[in-house]
């Protein structure tokens, strides 16, 4: 059963070695790339990508140790599978190896069966790494994806200082009952593609999608300087995306689709929760569902953004805000201060304008 | 089949492995090589340079093994394990003459012979 071809990087010093390995592995099935010390092995993997990594210990100017704590400290080689070869003996050796990230240890004179075994294994495990790390990136954001990575999984939560925001598209029910769900598909998928964009630009991690429903985190996992600010004006922009793409539809006759966004800021308590099997980076606590809680409001009162008093201490004063009062929201015991934040490229203005104004950085699908 | 000098059963090995051109030609870069490596060594000793000693007994230790050169890679290691000591002018000198007869009984094998 002959490995699918892979690109493997052999490094050795030693001429004979390196030209017999590469012959080795050809005669293999892969195709190979030669570096003659460790140096020129870490530049040469930085340059290109591989699939393996054949590495000598004992090398001049860099060594094959030196080479695995360069590369563990690389996040775009931690991955690349090593198979340490080695004439050096003792086991401390190949232990040492094992803990620096090698994948393997293969004793020379290499042999060819061995080697090609170990090459398979490595492979594989490589492919299903990869695989992984796809699954990961598809259905959690990077930033949660690059936290995983970095700190591994661990279910519990964290207390956090964050602002959590919470969007819908106003009769969405409404849509969905009257044109053809391909057309909610579409629409949902540009809806998805400028929320994204506008949340992302300003920090903010969306980590829930419910039908047209967005939780969105700023300040976890990792932290912003000012999440209440960053979430408000992540806020504005969703609403500016909105206004364009509105401008686009009624060009279409077709109706506009409005969104309403509920912020609140506060101590909430970020982690994995779920199961070792199956869980998902998440926020509890009080305020999760207070700014859910404002994102419903938004309908009764008619406003694009509610944000609570929390919020509006925190942002600058050059976002005009508009007090509610204390209002007593659907769920809680206590009156709630709320605040509309003034949305001043309200669809309408879009659509005097004519065409859409400044924006290049992601259009929506004609 | 005993050989003195070279382990035939690894010699063997490496040629249904690699082909047997292929060996011939590496026969040719290991000779080049330890030329090199040797002039290294006896450097490395009156320089009193123990790092590079052993590195140099290493790597000859482990071309070595790789044609069966059993013999070579025995006194390369002691060499590579035994550290730079007082004798080490003997045993370059004795790691020498052995390569002189290995690279001999190689470029034999490698051009056909038995």
């Amino acid at each position: 059963m002959a490995a699918r071809e892979a690109r493997v990087l052999i490094t050795d010093d030693n001429k004979v070695n390196r030209l017999l390995l590469a012959r080795m592995v050809e005669l293999l099935g892969h195709s190979i790339a030669m570096a003659e010390n460790g140096r020129i092995g870490i530049e040469t993997l930085r340059k290109e990508a591989y699939d393996l990594l054949l590495l000598d210990i004992d090398m001049p100017e860099m060594d094959g140790f030196a080479v695995l704590e360069e590369m563990q400290a690389d996040s775009r080689l931690r991955d690349v599978p090593v198979i340490v070869t080695s004439a050096r003996e003792g086991i401390d050796n190949v232990v040492r190896c094992i803990g620096l990230g090698a994948d393997d240890y293969l004793p020379k004179p290499v042999n060819t069966v061995l080697l090609n075994a170990r090459i398979g294994a490595c492979l594989e495990k490589k492919r299903l790494r990869d695989e992984q790390r796809a699954l990961v990136q598809r259905f959690a954001t990077p930033e949660v994806a690059e936290a995983l990575q970095k700190t591994g999984f661990a279910l519990g939560g964290q207390r956090v200082h964050a602002t959590v925001m919470f969007c819908d598209i106003r009769g969405f029910t409404t849509m969905v009952e009257t044109q053809p769900p391909e057309e909610t598909i579409d629409v949902l998928n540009t809806y998805y593609t400028l929320m994204f964009d506008a949340i992302g630009s300003h920090g903010g991690v969306v980590n829930q999608m419910i039908g047209d429903g967005l939780m969105i985190l700023f300040g976890a996992p990792s932290p912003l300087r000012n999440c209440a600010a960053s979430a408000v004006a992540a806020s504005l922009e969703m609403h500016e995306m909105m206004a364009q793409f509105n401008v686009e539809r009624a060009q279409q006759g077709k109706a506009p689709v409005r969104i309403g966004i509920g912020i609140a800021t506060g101590n909430v308590v970020a982690g994995y929760t779920g199961t070792q099997r199956r869980a998902t980076y998440t926020c509890i606590g009080d305020t999760v569902n207070l700014a859910a809680r404002l994102e419903a409001h938004t309908k009764d009162v008619g406003r694009g953004i509610l944000i609570d008093q929390a919020t509006q201490q925190d942002i600058p004063q050059s976002h005009p805000t508009e007090p509610l009062g204390a209002i007593k929201l659907k769920g809680k015991a206590a009156t709630e201060n709320v605040f509309a934040v003034t949305v001043a490229c309200e669809e309408l203005t879009a659509a005097k304008n004519g065409s859409p104004k400044r924006r290049t950085r992601s259009q929506p699908r004609a | 089949m005993s050989d003195d000098v070279i382990d035939l059963a690894v010699f063997s090995e490496l040629r249904s492995t690699a082909g047997a051109e292929f060996v011939a030609d590496l026969v040719g870069t290991f000779c080049d090589d330890a030329a090199s490596i040797l002039a290294q060594l006896r450097e490395a000793a009156e320089a009193g340079d123990a790092a590079k000693y052993r590195r140099a007994a290493h790597t000859l230790k482990s071309n070595a093994n790789t044609f069966g050169a059993a013999r070579l890679a025995a006194i390369a290691r002691e060499i590579e394990l035994g550290g730079l000591g007082p004798d080490a002018a003997r045993k370059v000198a004795d790691l020498g003459a052995e390569f002189e007869r290995a690279a001999g009984r190689l470029k034999e094998l490698a051009h056909g012979g038995t």
